[in-house]
């Protein structure tokens, strides 16, 4: 167990800098109204009071990235044609720094699926490995979080390497991997032994402001016994503009799309984030839609996330508990409302 | 150090034939341009490639030909959308991409000694056709084998240089039928379930596998509930919408059931058990 460190907020951009002299640093900044991670700017502050409002996943999984790029040529006298294939699979080292615990957690879910034993997805391993998360625990939750419904919690290291608390004048940090450690030698930190209790109290406050959680437990059942019900479906997504927000804020939405873009002899295949909140995601060749209105689709992300990601994958529910698709959803869509409504229904 | 695999890397290949099968479906005969990784290229028949062209995008396609048959890997495409339609644009000579092979095959151990009857319509008799001309090359493994194929018209019969040999087998029992009285036609007139009924295959000892457009399987499986077949001496091939075929694009799950791993092969009986979101 490596020694418990400290920061000073005077330290903080010191440290900051040194790790961005190394490789990418990303930090939750303002842009836009929005809080989002982008690459460490000293003449910015950082955002780490509020939960950033865009996850980090595109740290690990961008928005869009190149598979590889193509091109086609000409060899030989009778100009046969021929086609060059050119895969990147490398990563740029990085620190994600800041995030709150549900926004490391998120990549936990997409571990499970992306690290799987028959199809390794090369691209997401070789970023996964290549970043290091620096997670902020939270000392104020918002009426949105729900983390702990989950099994996460305002302190959970799952998903992070390093994890700091707040504590008075700077940050407890604690390295909580093995890939971590190597963080706490800079000089910008120093002993954090008589910060500890400080740091465990913020804790254990955190955690009881956020209350009790509503026994969710039968989730993964009362979700399929709701599946042909869709009066209740159309019920729970009645208000749903189909927008797509919901997934793109999500830290454990992970599904995507593959296309090409070029022009003339050479271009890229792209994968790029999609939505199955929208009508196209499983339209067919023939027109067919099994999920052809809103109400199919909500019930395709709940259950997901709460029925059938958990089945497969050991009871981990594949949902953090960040509440961005609720405090972000334009008509206030409420994806735990709609988990305790299946679950009140399966007990009548 | 060896790169590790990639599942979204095609093997680069070229197309040595196309075939214009019907007005709407090519049929595309492919190899690796990496002989020793055409060499060493296994599959089951029911098994997916993702075929591409660079720049035109990917699309799920069943090998069509046999492993028994390995001169080239068989696809046939119908045109429905942007992708098939530029792949009908490709000639022999050009360059292709496939990822292959992906999902399940059918189950063909379990079905040696039964007898078989296959049902396909329309493109649907293409992942039949894999399993069909493996039985053929293995034939002395399988019982009775009855072939059902229907088409809106003559003019849709996809594989039409092949129907005389499979109708002319004396090992093999093949109907051919078609929706409405066409000039010429010599074989059956009448929908695929009806011609089935007809045909009143028995259901002891015998797997019906059938394949074609959702509204000929859900008549087709009706006719098999008739005939009294089980749910699990029954076997289709379901088509969802794929993108990775690897599982983790999250696009054509049924429930917990991934389609792209966990199918595309489904006997009734585990279809039935699956969320009814088809
Ligand atoms: C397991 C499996 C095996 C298949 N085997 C064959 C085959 O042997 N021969 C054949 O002709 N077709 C087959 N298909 C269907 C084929 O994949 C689609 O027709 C094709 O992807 C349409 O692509 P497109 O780009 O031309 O259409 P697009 O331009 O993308 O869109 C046209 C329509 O096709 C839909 N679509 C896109 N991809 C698929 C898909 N994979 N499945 C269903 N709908 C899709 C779109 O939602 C859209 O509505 C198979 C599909 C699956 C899942
Ligand atoms: S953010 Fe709200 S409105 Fe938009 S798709 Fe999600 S649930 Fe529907
Ligand atoms: S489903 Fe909503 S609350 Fe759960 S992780 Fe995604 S955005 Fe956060
Ligand atoms: S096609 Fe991507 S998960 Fe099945």
């Amino acid at each position: 167990m490596a020694a418990v460190k400290y920061i000073s907020r005077e330290k903080l951009p010191e440290w900051l800098k040194a790790l961005a002299a190394e490789r990418r640093l990303l930090v939750p900044v303002e842009e836009g109204g929005a809080v989002v991670f982008r690459a460490y700017d000293p003449a910015k502050a950082p955002v780490f009071g509020s939960d950033a409002t865009a996850p980090p996943k595109g740290s690990v999984f961008p928005a869009s990235k190149e598979l590889f790029s193509y091109t086609y040529g000409k060899e030989g006298e009778d100009a046969k044609p021929t086609l060059t294939l050119d895969p990147k699979t490398t990563a740029e080292p990085t620190v994600v720094f800041g995030s709150k615990p549900c926004g490391a957690r998120g990549f936990l879910i997409f571990d499970r699926v992306y690290m799987g034993k028959k199809f390794p997805d090369p691209y997401y391993i070789a970023a996964r490995e290549a970043t290091v998360f620096v997670t902020m625990a939270c000392d104020t939750v918002e009426n949105t979080c729900f983390c702990h419904w989950v099994g996460s919690g305002p302190a959970d290291p799952a998903g992070s390497d390093l994890l700091l608390t707040p504590v008075a004048g700077g940050w407890l940090v604690e390295a909580v991997s093995a890939k971590g450690e190597p963080l706490l030698a800079s000089p910008a930190l120093t002993d954090g032994a008589a910060k500890a209790a400080e740091a465990e109290e913020v804790k254990a406050k955190t955690r009881a402001a956020l209350g009790e959680a509503p026994d969710i437990s039968t989730s993964k059942e009362a979700l399929l016994a709701r599946f042909d019900d869709m009066d209740f479906w159309r019920d729970q997504s009645d208000k749903c503009i189909s927008c797509g927000a919901c997934t793109y804020l999500c830290p454990t939405c992970y599904c995507f799309s593959i296309t090409d873009e070029g022009s003339g002899m050479s271009g890229k295949r792209l994968r790029s984030w999609d939505a199955c909140m929208h009508f196209q995601f499983t339209l067919e060749a023939s027109g067919h839609n099994p999920r052809p209105t809103k109400a199919h689709r909500l019930k395709n992300r709940v259950g997901h996330k709460f029925s059938y990601y958990p089945t497969l994958h050991d009871g981990l529910i594949a949902c953090c508990g960040c509440g961005r698709c609720v405090k972000s959803c334009p008509v206030s869509v409420d994806i735990r409302e709609i988990v305790q409504n299946a679950v009140a229904k399966a007990k009548a | 150090m060896s790169e590790p695999f990639n599942p979204y890397l095609p093997e680069v290949a070229t197309i040595l034939e196309t075939v214009q099968e019907t007005h709407n479906i090519m049929t595309f005969r492919v190899r690796f341009d990496d002989e020793a990784k055409m060499a060493a290229f296994k599959f089951g028949p029911g098994q997916v490639g993702q075929l591409s062209a660079a720049g035109i995008g990917e699309a799920t396609f069943v090998i069509n030909s046999p492993p028994t048959r390995m001169d080239y890997l068989q696809f046939s495409v119908m045109r429905t959308g942007e992708v098939t339609a530029k792949l009908h644009n490709l000639v022999a000579g050009d360059k292709v991409g496939v990822r292959a092979p992906l999902g399940k095959p059918f189950p063909v151990e379990d079905l040696k000694g039964k007898d078989i009857v296959f049902v396909g319509g329309g493109i649907g008799m293409a992942p039949l056709r894999t399993l069909f001309l493996y039985m053929l090359d293995n034939r002395a493994d399988f019982g009775k084998i009855r072939l059902l194929y229907g088409a809106r018209s003559p003019l849709d019969m996809a594989f039409s240089a092949e129907l005389p040999e499979w109708t002319s087998r004396t090992d093999i029992e093949t109907t051919l039928t078609i929706d409405r009285e066409a000039d010429g036609w010599e074989h059956k007139v009448g929908l695929i379930p009806n011609v089935l009924l007809e045909m009143a295959p028995k259901a002891e000892n015998c797997v019906a596998i059938t394949c074609g457009p959702p509204i000929m399987i859900k008549f087709t499986l009706e006719a098999l509930k008739k005939l009294e077949f089980p749910d699990e001496q029954i076997l289709t091939t379901l088509e969802k919408r794929m993108k990775c075929g690897i599982g983790i694009c999250g696009r054509c799950n049924i429930g917990s059931s991934y389609v792209c791993v966990d199918g595309p092969v489904y006997t009734y009986a585990q279809l039935k058990a699956l969320p009814n979101e088809l």
